[in-house]
């Protein structure tokens, strides 16, 4: 049991000083994504069906490509950002919350240059 | 990590069933929590069958009336009873509210009271508070200010700049918006919860104080102020029709303001 009073235990460690950025991102890749997702959306529509060939011209296209790249880049942070805040809501143990987060953050990055990789590569045609 | 097995002290048990007094018009039955923490029961709910026509038209009556005549033993705060100093606040049929101002004939069915939800219980219809009080204290709920006040009169505020404290100063601290709050329950311990948020704001907007910038200071952080996932139940719950969502919307707007 702790003799500490509930001012210094509300006290903590203090204000960390930071959270607006984390905050503002979310807003922004969430805007963004509005117009990237239907734009996605409708474009697999219209590639329903196409072979390689046709995905592969498709992506040629620098308009493509570039819609491509944003979607990758505002998807894959808004995701870790979200997940972040899920993990820090519902997980209490600090080491796990820390392992958990730092797993995510890992896994945006690589499967985000993985999937960017993969747009380069047949945008450029390699 | 997540706890699977809920403490003991959650699983409630039926109670004692007080009968309606003989020959009652209006019969009305309340099922209300109780938990004596000097005894080593668990909780139970009792029930308590009211005469309508011989009581108050407010929860809060029924509950004075059957501690008057019926139980002695049933504890709850309770001082105003009409809706301006925030102690009966309690879960009525499901509801964060004050019982002094809610209807008993807006129930349908059995009146459900129990005390305000994810708080420690002290006894019956008490919630442990202290957290709650110790999170209103770190917002440092007064005017601050480095100018000396003019010596022979107040600190001036245009009437523009007092209608942006409105929707904010009538907050009686209750709780019913905090104890509301899921993100709270989850993270009570680091998140200050939308009455103290709303306090918070009650004092950054308010044109005489000059530490709006240290206030802002104390806020950002990713637990004290940005649990907030604007789940809007604070708004929903609040007694007295404010908005702390609104009012925490409006604590971040500033924090991008002055990035």
């Amino acid at each position: 049991m702790s003799l500490r009073t509930p001012l210094g235990r509300v006290r903590g460690l203090g204000s960390a000083k930071e959270g607006t950025a984390h905050w503002w991102a979310q807003r922004l890749t969430a805007i963004a994504l509005v117009p990237l997702v239907i734009w996605f959306a409708v474009s697999l529509i219209m590639l329903t069906g196409a072979d390689h060939e046709a995905v592969t011209a498709w992506l040629g296209d620098p308009a493509a490509a570039v819609f491509m790249l944003l979607l990758i880049l505002a998807g894959f942070h808004h995701a870790q950002l979200g997940m972040q805040v899920v993990i820090e809501d519902y997980v209490h143990a600090e080491w796990l919350k820390i392992a958990l987060v730092t797993a995510v953050k890992f896994a945006a990055v690589a499967l985000g240059i993985g999937a960017a990789f993969s747009v380069l590569k047949l945008a450029l045609g390699g | 990590m997540a706890e699977f097995a809920l403490p003991a002290n959650s699983k409630i048990r039926k109670g004692k069933d007080h009968a309606a007094p003989d020959g009652a018009g209006r019969p009305k039955k309340f099922r209300i929590y109780r938990w004596d923490p000097d005894s080593d029961e668990t909780p139970r709910i009792d029930s308590f069958t009211v005469d309508l026509d011989d009581c108050g038209p407010m929860v809060l009556d029924a509950v004075i009336k059957i501690k008057n005549e019926v139980d002695s033993t049933l504890t709850f705060r309770r001082s105003c009873r009409e809706g301006v100093c925030g102690s009966c606040a309690m879960n009525v049929d499901g509801t964060n509210t004050l019982a002094c101002t809610r209807f008993i004939d807006d129930i349908r069915g059995d009146v459900k009271v129990y005390p305000l939800p994810h708080m420690k219980v002290v006894k019956d219809l008490v919630p442990d508070l202290t957290d709650a009080y110790a999170q209103y204290a770190a917002i440092e709920p007064w005017l601050k200010t480095e100018t000396p006040a003019p010596p022979d009169a107040e600190r001036l505020q245009s009437p523009a700049d007092r209608e942006k404290l409105d929707g904010l100063w009538e907050c009686i601290l209750c709780f019913c918006c905090t104890t509301s709050c899921p993100s709270y329950w989850w993270n009570g311990d680091r998140y200050l919860g939308p009455a103290a948020l709303l306090q918070a704001n009650r004092w950054i907007a308010d044109s005489r104080d000059e530490h709006t910038g240290e206030r802002l200071d104390a806020l950002e952080d990713p637990f004290r102020l940005y649990r907030c996932h604007t789940i809007m139940n604070c708004t929903k719950a609040c007694p007295k029709d404010l908005n702390p969502a609104r009012a925490i919307g409006a604590i971040k707007q500033r924090m991008v303001a002055r990035r």
